[in-house]
Formats: C-alpha cells, structure tokens, sequence
C-alpha cells in the first residue's frame, strides 16, 4: 500500500479514487438511461443528496477529525455511505413518483429543472441547517474515504448492475428502454419498473457522492450543479449506452484525460485544456455514435444465458 | 402598486429577450427534434460581435444589428454542418452529446486571450437611456426599443414561416423529413436555414441582452440559454406562440421571485413553475399532444 503510494504518489491515487467514485455514480445513471431509457439530465443532483446526507451523519456521528476508534468511525462510515444512497434513492422515488410520467426528452427537462432546484436548494442549505454551509461549501468532513474503500464500492457497484441487468427485472427494463407501449402491452407495470430502475441508479450516485465528500473533504454546492449530470451524461454516453465495460473505460478515460492534460500541457497552454476536450468529445461522437463499446462487454460482465 | 406594476415591466423586459433567445430553440427542435444546448453560445457570441461593431469600429446601430445577425447565422450553420448533420440518422443522444461538446468548445475557445478573453466586459451602450415617468413608474426608451424589434421579429418569422416557400418547406420537414424529400423539399437547405434563422434571432437577442444588461462574458449565454430552453419546453416545444408565452412566464418568474423573495432562490422558481406545468400538461401550454405507437 505505501508501495503504491511511494511509486505513482499521493496526487494519482487521489484520481484514481475520483475515478473509481465517477464510475459508481456513471453505472447508476447507465442503469437510468442505458438500460431503462429514462432521459435523466439531473444525476448530478442525486450524488449531491448523497454527499451532504454522508457528510452530515459522519460529522454528527464521529467527530470533526473521526478520532473515535478505527473500527467505530469505519463502521459509522458504512454507515454514512449506506444512508447517503438511501436518502437519494429516497428522493429519486419521490421525484420519480410524479416526473416519470413524462417521456423521452421531457423527462430530460424535467430532471434538469430538478437538477437546478437541488443547487437552489444546497445554496441556501446555511438557512435550515448551518452545518451544511450553503454556498460558502461545507467543510470539516474527516477524511475517510480510501484506496480500498472505493474498490469496494466499484466492485458492489458492477457486482449489482451485472445481476440486476441479467435478472428477470433487467429483461424488463431493457423492455422497456426498447418501447414502453409494448412492454406495456405485456403485461408489464412499466412505471413501477421505470421508479425501480431510476431509484436504484440514484442509489449508486448517493452512495458516490458519500466517497466524494470523504475524499476531498469539502463540499460545494457547483460540484453538484447540472453541468455535472452533463458530464456524468457524456461519461455513459461516450462508453455505450447499455454497456457496464464502456461505462468503466469512459469513467477512468475522462477523469485521467482530464487530469493528465492538466499535468502534461505546458502551462502557458492551460486553457486550452477545454478547448481540446469538447473537440475529442465531438469527434468521438462523430466517429462513434453508439458509444466506444457499443453494446459490447467484457466477458465476466456477460450474461451466461 | 407601483412597485409591483415596476416590477411587471423588468419581467417584461427580460421575458421579450429570452423569447427571442426561445425561438431558435423552439424551431430547431420542431425540425430536427434536437436540444441545441450550443444556442445559448451562439447568443452570446452574438453580444461580443456587436461590443466590438460599437467599440472598436463604432457602428450605428442597424449596423450592429446586422453584424450580431449575420455572424450568428453563419456560425448556427457552420455548427450543424460540422457537428450536427453527420448524426442525422444516428442515435438521437449523439447529436445531443455533440451540441454540449460545441457549447463547452464556443465558451471556453472565445475565453482565449487570442479571441474574447477570460474578463468581464462593460457593453457600451449604443444610445443614451431616456426614462419617463408615469404615474410612479418609470418607462424607458430600452423597453420601448427591446418591445418593437422583438415585435418585428416575430412578424417577420411569422411571415417567413407561412408566408415563404422556405417557410413551407419548414413545416413540410417539421411534419416528416422523410415525406417531405421525396416531395422534392431540399430538406438539408431547409434545415441550415432554420438554424441560421434561429441564430439571427438569437444575435438579435444578444445585442438586445448587452445593451439592457451591460456587462458580457464569455459564459454569460448558459443561464439565459437554458431559461429560454426551458421557456420554449414550458410554452410547447416546436410552437413558436408557445416560446414566446414561455419566455414571458420565465421572465415574470424571475424577476418577481427576485423582487419579493430572494434574488437566490430566482432560479429554483422558475424550473418549479416548469415541472409543475409539465405535470399538468405534459407537452407545454401550446404545445399539441404527441402520440407514440408501437
């Protein structure tokens, strides 16, 4: 562990445990939109509930510094981390309860809207509960996440999408991504799928955004606005729509390109960072429409049927 | 009372430029069923070609208009040749993911020093404001110049949409591309020509923006962009009575939220009023209801 830490440094196990935290959040949202064909603009917003939720229950409950015993302040950790995917999956049904009415690019709006009231509503947080910091950003959180924390979590995550997807309940969803007015007609409840399926990918960005605010161990309400369901968006686009494998390359891809040009561009050339970026990103989309992966995956996230 | 009717005025203001800012979003989507998230800078790029008509070379202001309205058109072109036609028959998503790529390449490639700059600009203002007070309210010349172009401009698109043979051409595509190539409609002309309508509008809308809203910057189209999106969703996406009744709701909203709430809480109020609309009719006030088959 030192090892590691001693060959690549601090720095790129920091990214590397952002990336991993990415692809646990972008694994939700392809569970949304790969597999359910829900258009959700608002993931963003979820790993925020999230992180505030975790962050706020590991202040409460182990101290500023998580000076409370190892074995105690890992356990109130998990803990954290599980109540922060609940109070997202909480929120998604709740949301999803009236906007899943909607379809296709409406539904994308109306996720949007949500996105931008959620930044509305972390802006002003310091009103109803001051611990959270509103837009001056949330600061004191214990530093818990670690290498092996967010291994874990990645692992869970495509653990559970790959049993959910290859479940009877996948079959659905992917019913109903496919055309919902058939499905229907199969007799399926097509909205009670579409909840379940948009509540267990909030739940993945809940518990994503409880690592995040362990990691950087500062919270603001920006690092939750809509451009970041975009990125999340491209992320899971860029890889292939319904494909857990280009979910995982296109998480790690972008965080490290992101980074890497930050490292490796002379710094008088800095600003072009984002210059390059959209234009990669365009003409990937160009070269590839349906993604890098397609549908395509590796073969230990195959179904053995 | 007065304050209130004040108030009324500011949101009408604000409402008339994000109408103007809805309409490309709104035709766009009619026809080629495409959230252009890159609009919103192509507005902005608009308000920077006419800073520089007024600041470097002084243009009168028919001028600036024309400067705004060609340049933004040309660009709205350009845009769906490169990043957008290629993708006509691809997934819907593809499309979408390239409009955020061209927005994120317009805002942080005019932030270079070599083109716009990364700084805050203050609009100089092409005629001096004039105020006349009313009864206790204060009308100024901007409102009444912001009203009569953005009246003009609806006129005109009216008139071009059903009035012209391009414009026919418009709703024959909007209705089917497919049917409407075999019928002869030069359907790619027809939706360049919709986007650098759009566009015109939008450069319009950008100039209008600098001269009532005197500070620009290269990111200053995302908040105005997504509001009159949101405007065009709220009115009936791919009705252009519906983006202008849209705008003018989004204005109201947010300047009355600021005025008798909290100026933070602005944004929140007006996408609560927009999923609360959606809720009640799914496809916006105007906008007519889409069936969907099997």
């Amino acid at each position: 562990m030192e090892l590691l830490t001693e060959i690549v440094g601090p720095y790129w196990i920091q990214i590397f445990q952002h990336a991993c935290i990415v692809a646990v959040s972008a694994l939700g949202l392809n569970v949304i939109f790969g597999y359910t064909g829900l258009f959700s603009l608002g993931h963003a917003a979820f790993y925020g509930v999230g992180a505030y939720t975790a962050a706020l229950l590991m202040k409460e409950f182990a101290g500023e510094n998580g000076d409370a015993g190892f074995l105690v302040s890992q356990s109130v950790f998990l803990g954290s981390l599980l109540a922060g995917g609940g109070a997202a999956a909480l929120m998604a049904w709740l949301v999803g309860l009236p906007v899943l009415r909607l379809t296709s690019d409406y539904l994308g709006v109306a996720t949007l809207g949500f996105g931008v009231i959620m930044k509305v509503l972390f802006d002003n947080a310091d009103a109803f509960l001051p611990q959270l910091g509103g837009a001056r950003g949330m600061t004191g959180i214990p530093r818990m996440t670690s290498l092996p924390w967010v291994v874990l979590a990645l692992t869970a995550a495509v653990l559970v999408v790959r049993n959910v997807v290859h479940s009877t309940y996948g079959r659905v969803l992917v019913a109903i991504r496919e055309d919902e007015v058939a499905a229907g007609a199969m007799g399926i409840d097509t909205y009670r799928y579409k909840a379940i399926g948009f509540t267990l990918g909030c739940s993945f960005a809940g518990v994503a955004g409880g690592l995040y605010a362990h990691l950087y161990c500062f919270l603001h309400p920006s690092s939750f606005d809509f451009f970041k369901s975009f990125d999340l968006l491209m992320i899971v686009v860029l890889g292939g729509l319904g494909s857990m494998t280009g979910t995982l390359v296109a998480s790690f891809g972008w965080i490290f390109l992101l980074e890497g040009l930050r490292v490796f561009l002379p710094p008088e050339y800095l600003e072009f960072r984002w210059v390059l970026i959209p234009v990669l990103l365009v003409v990937t989309m160009l070269l590839r429409p349906q993604g890098l992966f397609g549908v395509r995956e590796l073969p230990f996230l195959r179904s053995r049927v | 009372m007065e304050y209130f009717l004040q108030q009324a005025l500011n949101g009408l203001q604000l409402g008339l430029v994000y109408a103007l800012i809805a309409l490309g979003y709104t035709m766009v989507y009619g026809i080629v069923r495409l959230i252009n998230f890159a609009h919103g800078d192509v507005f902005m790029v608009g308000s920077f070609l006419a800073y520089y008509a007024i600041e470097r070379y002084a243009l009168p202001l028919p001028a600036v208009f024309g400067a705004a309205v060609v340049g933004c058109a040309v660009l709205a072109v350009v845009i769906e040749r490169v990043a957008y036609r290629p993708l006509r028959n691809a997934p819907r998503i593809a499309s979408l993911i390239t409009a955020i790529g061209v927005s994120l390449f317009l805002e942080y490639f005019t932030a270079l020093n070599q083109l716009f700059g990364p700084n805050f600009r203050a609009f100089p203002r092409p005629f001096r404001v004039v105020s006349v007070q009313a009864g206790g309210i204060e009308f100024t010349n901007l409102l009444g110049i912001i009203l009569a172009v953005t009246v003009v401009c609806l006129l005109a698109l009216q008139h071009i949409v059903y009035r012209t043979r391009v414009g026919r051409g418009m709703r024959a595509v909007s209705y089917d591309h497919v049917t409407a190539g075999l019928m002869g409609v030069n359907v790619d002309a027809v939706i360049s020509f919709t986007f650098g309508l759009g566009a015109a509008f939008a450069g319009v809308g950008g100039v209008l923006y600098g001269i009532a809203y005197p500070q620009i910057h290269t990111f200053m189209g995302i908040m105005p962009g997504l509001k009159a999106f949101t405007a065009a969703v709220l009115g009936g996406i791919g009705s252009v009575p519906g983006a202008v009744l849209g705008a003018l709701i989004m204005g109201q909203s947010e300047t009355m939220t600021a005025a008798y709430l909290s100026s933070t809480y602005r944004d929140g109020i007006a996408f609560l009023i927009l999923i609360g609309v959606l809720l009640w009719k799914p496809t916006g006030i105007l906008g007519s209801p889409r069936t969907e088959k099997v």
